[in-house]
């Protein structure tokens, strides 16, 4: 009885207007709120961590050889430039041309496993054997065999990277639907055909997917085959940049570095991030919005 | 396109003893024969297991009977079949339009050679305002009609539909069995329809091959004598009430059989 009389109550109120119920008033309250705090929140607690970071070193008097304070990493960072924005240039070089050929060589790779078992069942072996060594021992010997110092660099950061590439690729070349697949044999549509309008498509969520895991170990790979690669002079990497900043107790400029290095990997997952979205929005489930 | 009486009508496939047999000893065709002509609208209706999807499979060509032939009158073509499964089957990353456009440009046709065609077909379906549209926009009856017009757009010379219906609502899918009729009325397409549902094989069909199971086999045919097109007096008329009792007694006398053998 009193709940018939509250509905009626509440239509007389809202009158003719739209008509919105307690319930959704509140869905639409807390989907406006998490619209901002989306952003504010992890702003804000990212700029209290670096705030209090600045007064752990303040209040218990660190030197800045041992902890710089966050101001003292920009202030190195900008009066480095010079010095960290060639390397980083090298840095973003060899990631960029790491993923380039991991994609070429990823997707090139996961074809022919597809078009041929056999030369699935030839090969794979040698992926997996690439994949589980880890790259800091491989390197040394890449660097003993391989006279040009950015080639060896290159090859390591792509050894890592084209893995999840091929991985992703080869499973989705082969989750095309059963019977889109029997539709195409019914049409009679050739190997390439089946390929190009059947399979990629299939394959490309998962190739993205996999595009941004191997964006990630591109970085990490160049990193790590610079620090294995170690001589410096022009044309070193921000890991060297590191290393020699250790040497020499220049702890802002490893920090400088090393923010660099992050910003890099940051920028290069928010880029295939961005590029997986749009090259799914339109019909992918990993990137629709639901109602 | 009027269609010609069932006497008339020229054949355009036949299966001849046609046995199919997986992994050397399960059974799932034997012995069927089975004359296809033009304008038919064959229904396939059976228990699961009575082989209807694997003798749709067959005439599909996706895999080849273990004994007897299949034959195309004049051999087959490569434009001669239209297919719509079970699911829509639509490509997810393509628009409507583009997955209807799918048996034309695997014949290397460019979109734009064809563009007619296709508007035609999806109109055709009461979705000529959805070329646009990605098929997760739309409902599970909408995908249907893409999934027809794709099959039918090629003017295939066999339509194969194999329980296309199944997974929708009551009343969609009396709303498509309608469209279905008239759209058959319209182009005068030869339609082999596989479902386990004896009033939809009444409704839509002229030829009823009831079949068994274990082994899938044909065991009745029954005429549907009405002419086309039928509407909703076909549905409540005492004719279609006799044959679909007549259709779902030997239906049943399948299910004895097989428990009586068991």
């Amino acid at each position: 009885m009193t709940v018939s009389e509250t509905s009626a109550s509440t239509r007389a109120e809202t009158g003719s207007g739209p008509m919105y119920d307690a319930d959704e008033e509140r869905r639409a309250r807390k989907k406006r709120v998490e619209a901002i705090a989306q952003w504010v929140i992890p702003i804000t607690v990212m700029a209290i961590a670096i705030w209090y970071w600045d007064r752990i070193v303040v209040w218990n008097g660190i030197e800045p050889y041992i902890l710089p304070r966050p101001g003292l990493v920009m202030r190195t960072l900008f009066e480095d430039w010079g010095t960290l924005s060639q390397s980083l240039l090298v840095t973003l070089q060899i990631t960029g041309m790491a993923l380039a050929v991991a994609v070429i060589g990823g997707v090139g790779l996961a074809i022919i496993f597809s078009l041929s078992r056999f030369a699935e069942m030839s090969f794979s072996p040698f992926a997996v054997i690439l994949q589980v060594t880890p790259i800091v021992a491989i390197a040394p010997l890449i660097f003993i065999y391989v006279e040009s110092r950015l080639v060896g660099l290159l090859m390591c950061a792509w050894i890592v990277a084209f893995f999840p590439i091929l991985a992703n690729t080869t499973l989705g070349l082969k989750s095309a639907d059963h019977n889109l697949s029997d539709l195409m044999t019914i049409y009679r549509a050739n190997r390439w055909q089946r390929l190009r309008y059947l399979q990629i498509p299939s394959a490309l969520p998962y190739f993205l997917g996999g595009l941004k895991i191997a964006g990630g170990l591109a970085l990490i790979g160049a990193v790590v085959a610079e620090y294995v690669a170690g001589t410096g002079g022009i044309g070193s990497g921000l890991a060297f940049r590191i290393l020699e900043a250790g040497y020499r107790l220049q702890i802002p400029r490893m920090f400088a570095a090393l923010f660099l290095i992050a910003l890099t990997g940051v920028i290069i997952f928010a880029t295939t991030s961005l590029i997986a979205h749009l090259a799914l929005r339109k019909w992918h489930e990993s990137a629709l919005k639901r109602e | 396109m009027r269609v010609a009486r069932l006497a008339e009508r020229a054949p355009i496939l036949h299966m001849r003893e046609v046995d199919k047999t997986f992994g050397g000893e399960v059974v799932a065709l034997r012995r069927m024969s089975l004359t296809v002509n033009e304008g038919d609208f064959i229904s396939l209706l059976g228990p699961s297991g009575c082989g209807k999807s694997t003798a749709l499979r067959l005439i599909a060509g996706l895999m080849p009977p273990t004994v007897g032939r299949i034959e195309w009158e004049g051999g087959q073509g490569a434009d001669d079949l239209g297919v719509v499964f079970q699911e829509p089957t639509l490509m997810p990353w393509a628009t409507v339009a583009k997955n209807v456009w799918l048996p034309f440009r695997l014949r290397g046709h460019s979109y734009r050679s064809v563009r007619d065609r296709i508007e035609e077909a999806l109109a055709m379906v009461g979705l000529e305002k959805f070329g646009n549209a990605y098929p997760r926009e739309l409902s599970g009856g909408m995908k249907m009609r893409v999934s027809i017009a794709r099959a039918l757009v090629t003017n295939p010379r066999l339509i194969l539909m194999d329980e296309p219906f199944a997974a929708l609502d009551e009343i969609t899918r009396q709303k498509l069995n309608d469209d279905l009729l008239e759209l058959k009325a319209q182009i005068g397409a030869t339609v082999i329809f596989v479902t386990h549902s004896v009033f939809e094989s009444v409704f839509l069909s002229d030829r009823i091959l009831v079949m068994a199971a274990r082994p899938g086999r044909v065991v009745q045919e029954i005429v549907v004598d009405e002419p086309y097109p039928r509407g909703i007096a076909w549905r409540t008329a005492p004719e279609y009430g006799r044959i679909a009792r007549q259709t779902s007694d030997a239906l049943q006398g399948t299910l004895y059989t097989r428990e009586a053998a068991e």
